[in-house]
């Protein structure tokens, strides 16, 4: 049971860890092609399909990030700050290419002219690019054991710029652009602009073959640089999951050869989790070099606080997102959509009797005075809160009916 | 370096607050009247809403990666214990930004009711997110709900530590009523600059009424809830209250200095009031507080960061909530607006005063905590992280905030400036252009 609840927090961050590869990878992947999208009409076009595709999503997709982080460091506070503090650099990088990838995404909203757009979208481009592959790299750093326990007690370079941490933060990269010229091209296809689509289906071929061959290249670097991964990776446990994962990436090439963009997603995504989860169960039970889960994890309560809380919060979350998802993909934010008929319900300001209204507010707010401030009990205290913010809302329905009731009035002096 | 992200993301918190609300009312008011002001309104607002949160977003990020990068050994240590207030904020995090998705691209494409149920979770999540993040910092300055037993935390229980705290409940009020002060002075600021140059339609009107009437009914509120914080941290916290006041001595009926520098152990240049701390921290006369000297100098907060901080707040605040009874005297007395050009210029300069009276704010609550990270338990310089290159990264974090901080006020203008269509033709043709509307 003990051995459950201390897994079961590891389960979300995987879970969350591979979402956020796939969803947030794609939306990378998204700024990569935005880079490379060419010059002239079309590549104008493929910018602002890639834009617009992402617009409603991206903030979401990114919050897996900061809900992987906060899990990790609530269940396994000693495992997370080794890690934080060994590859504070690479994190760092990831973190200022999400700094200007955001704010990019932000600020585009107010560029006028194409010149405008076009240096945003580089600014856009370039930090896409780049927080995938520090995120990679750091991931390779923790994966080849250059991460010991400790408050910074790894090198500060060496343990993610190796051969290992290099070739999956370009795997990263690369598979972010797979995912997103994927989801791009599903979605040209919905809106029925084969120009695109065509654009986006050979990016997508191109980026899937280059990924592929990039990750069976990858298995000699691995053996050349920390063959203890190469081989717990191939032996055992994890081999299964490795099959998988390879035959998952070959079946969603095909997927997208043959238009079946929908299934070539989630099979793209298939193969994310069968490597994450393979790579797991190599090296179970331990996180880090000398560290188990069972002495990394937090304690038996808050471990179930963080259970109650991630279940709690899914209930809520994943109806939500699903709501977003389904919006967004059934094209129902596209700029032709037609809004649904409203109405007009034609009622006038609300009534309010000012008077008495103004006769309560100054009655809360005295008495929401003497016990707040007067009074000494935690119970008055909590009393006179009440009563002041009752004040502020209902002087706020004194002034501002009124107020916005009366014409403007001739600007001053 | 936290403390420069906490300074950027503190305004922005102050936004995910208190503008839903005022965005939502302007909308209900729009569907209720069928007019199409204040649906101009409320979607303009949803815009800078969003680019606001979108920034949010990003100071967020790095706030929860510094909070490991630079104190590796708090989060170590005391994860178990506050994490959770954490990830059920990731969570409020992601259910905002999932809604405000839908709400600000639902715009026009979604019924009128849905639209508006879908703006209620931004409201909601925006409150227990920001709940969350205060209840952490509550746990910091009177930590509780864990034992330390050789240097190890045990017997967790994060409930307690998070929720069951006396010191939550002043610091979320006190955070509340000012998220709304400053959202209503910086939002009605920009409206009544425009009538300082000469623009004063309905719409400008309506941009000035709406957050100036809740700023002005809530600053002079927060006066009294600041004195009821004061008298909190007066019990619990007795130096912060000593480095606030730079009070050296241990000392009956002590008085209250306004204004002044404290050094060599005393307020030089102050205005001295007998007996008036005393008198406001336990409402009695003769009142002991408890003075610096209570503890060993290398256990003492920097006095005058602390009192310097706490004197601007509370100058600025009781400004601001005299600005605010002035607009309430004249609508209780007239009827109307205020006329004379004098209280729109206030109302300008109040926006950007309430912000420093926000981060001197929690400068106090944070600076006056030091030495400790965790309230008599844990020094700050035992949490901080032992990696090098901190200063180089500090330098990179700063210059990329300045970079964000410009390209924040570029859009907002733009947004601003986008040309107004009355009433609106379902969408405003230059905002479709720029690329936020899909």
């Amino acid at each position: 049971m003990t051995t459950v609840l201390q897994a079961l927090p590891l389960v979300f961050v995987l879970i969350g860890m591979t979402l956020y590869v796939v969803l947030a990878g794609a939306d990378f992947g998204a700024g990569l092609w935005q880079l490379f999208s060419g010059g002239g009409e079309e590549g104008e076009q493929v910018r602002e399909h890639a834009h617009d595709s992402m617009g409603p999503v991206w903030e979401a997709n990114h919050v897996w990030l900061i809900f992987v982080i906060t899990v990790l460091w609530t269940a396994y506070p000693r495992a997370f700050s080794s890690i934080a503090s060994t590859l504070a650099v690479p994190l760092f990088i990831a973190l200022i290419g999400i700094i200007f990838r955001g704010a990019a995404y932000a600020f585009r909203a107010g560029a006028r002219s194409q010149r405008e757009s076009g240096a945003i979208d580089t600014v856009f481009s370039l930090s896409s690019i780049l927080a995938p592959f520090a995120l990679g790299a750091a991931v390779g750093g923790i994966a080849t054991n250059r991460v010991p326990v400790g408050n910074a007690a790894g090198a500060l370079f060496s343990s993610w710029l190796n051969p290992t941490s290099i070739f999956i933060g370009v795997l990263s990269v690369l598979s972010g652009a797979y995912l997103a010229a994927v989801y791009l091209a599903a979605d040209a296809a919905r809106d029925a602009d084969p120009a695109i689509e065509r654009a986006f289906r050979l990016r997508a071929l191109g980026a899937g073959v280059a990924a592929g061959g990039v990750a069976v290249a990858g298995l000699f670097v691995v053996n050349a640089d920390s063959h203890q991964l190469f081989h717990s990776l191939l032996t055992g446990r994890a081999l299964p999951a490795v099959i998988i994962s390879f035959i998952a990436g070959v079946v969603t090439i095909v997927l997208v050869y043959i238009r079946r963009y929908e299934p070539a997603r989630y099979c793209a995504a298939g193969a994310v989790a069968a490597v994450v989860l393979g790579w797991v169960l190599s090296r179970w039970p331990t996180i880090l070099p000398g560290l188990t889960i069972h002495q990394a994890a937090a304690g038996h309560d808050t471990l179930v606080w963080v259970v109650a809380a991630v279940v709690g919060g899914g209930v809520i979350l994943f109806p939500s997102l699903g709501f977003l998802f389904r919006l967004t993909l059934a094209g129902r934010f596209a700029s032709d959509a037609e809004p649904p008929p409203s109405k007009p319900t034609g009622l006038g300001m609300p009534d309010i009797r000012p008077r008495l209204l103004t006769r309560s507010a100054i009655a809360c707010v005295i008495v929401g005075f003497l016990l707040l401030n007067i009074a000494d009990a935690d119970w008055e205290h909590a009393v006179g809160v009440v009563l002041l913010i009752t004040f502020i809302v209902l002087g706020f329905r004194v002034i501002v009916f009124p107020a916005l009731g009366q014409g403007p009035a001739a600007p001053a002096d | 370096m936290q403390a420069l992200s906490f300074a950027v993301h503190i305004p922005l918190v102050a936004f995910g607050i208190a503008f839903p609300v005022m965005v939502l009312f302007v909308e209900w008011l729009g569907h209720r009247t069928s007019d199409g002001l204040y649906l101009t309104l409320a979607r303009r607002w949803s815009r800078v809403m969003l680019a606001l949160f979108g920034v949010g977003v990003i100071t967020g990020t790095v706030l929860s990666f510094e909070m490991g990068l630079l104190w590796p050994n708090f989060t170590g240590t005391f994860g178990a214990v506050f994490g959770l207030g954490f990830a059920i904020e990731g969570f409020s995090f992601f259910l905002e930004a999932i809604f405000i998705g839908i709400y600000v691209y639902g715009w026009g494409k979604l019924s009128a009711r849905v639209h508006m149920l879908s703006g209620i979770p931004i409201v909601i999540t925006g409150f227990t997110g920001s709940l969350m993040v205060i209840s952490v910092n509550a746990w910091m300055n009177h930590p509780g709900g864990f034992r330390l037993a050789g240097g190890k935390v045990i017997d967790v229980d994060p409930f307690k530590a998070l929720f069951a705290n006396t010191y939550l409940w002043h610091e979320l009020v006190h955070m509340y009523v000012a998220g709304y002060i400053v959202v209503g002075f910086i939002v009605s600021g920009c409206y009544a600059f425009a009538r300082l140059r000469g623009r004063w339609t309905r719409y400008e009107r309506t941009g000035l009424v709406v957050p100036l009437t809740i700023a002005a009914l809530a600053s002079p509120i927060q006066i009294l809830v600041g004195d009821w914080a004061a008298r909190v941290v007066a019990t619990t916290q007795p130096i912060k209250l000593a480095a606030i006041e730079g009070l050296y001595k241990t000392t009956r009926g002590a008085p209250e200095h306004i204004l002044g520098w404290y050094t060599a152990n005393q307020v030089k240049y102050g205005i001295a009031i007998p007996r008036l701390l005393s008198i406001l921290a336990f409402h009695s006369l003769n009142a002991k507080i408890e003075g610096l000297d209570a503890v060993p100098p290398d256990q003492r907060p920097p006095v005058n960061v602390v009192r310097v901080s706490f004197q601007l707040m509370v100058g600025i605040g009781t400004l601001l909530a005299v600005l605010g009874v002035a607009y309430l005297v004249i609508w209780l007395r007239h009827k109307r607006l205020p006329r004379g050009r004098w209280f729109y210029q206030a109302v300008v300069l109040a926006g950007p005063l309430s912000v420093v009276a926000l981060i001197a704010g929690w400068v106090v609550t944070e600076v006056g905590r030091q030495p400790w990270v965790v309230y008599g338990v844990m020094r700050t310089n035992a949490a901080v992280t032992g990696a090098h290159g901190i200063p180089v990264s500090y330098g990179v974090l700063a210059a990329s905030y300045v970079l964000v901080a410009c390209g924040l006020v570029w859009v907002l203008r733009r947004l601003a400036g986008a040309p107004l269509e009355l009433p609106p033709d379902r969408d405003p043709p230059e905002l479709a252009a720029g690329g936020v509307t899909p």
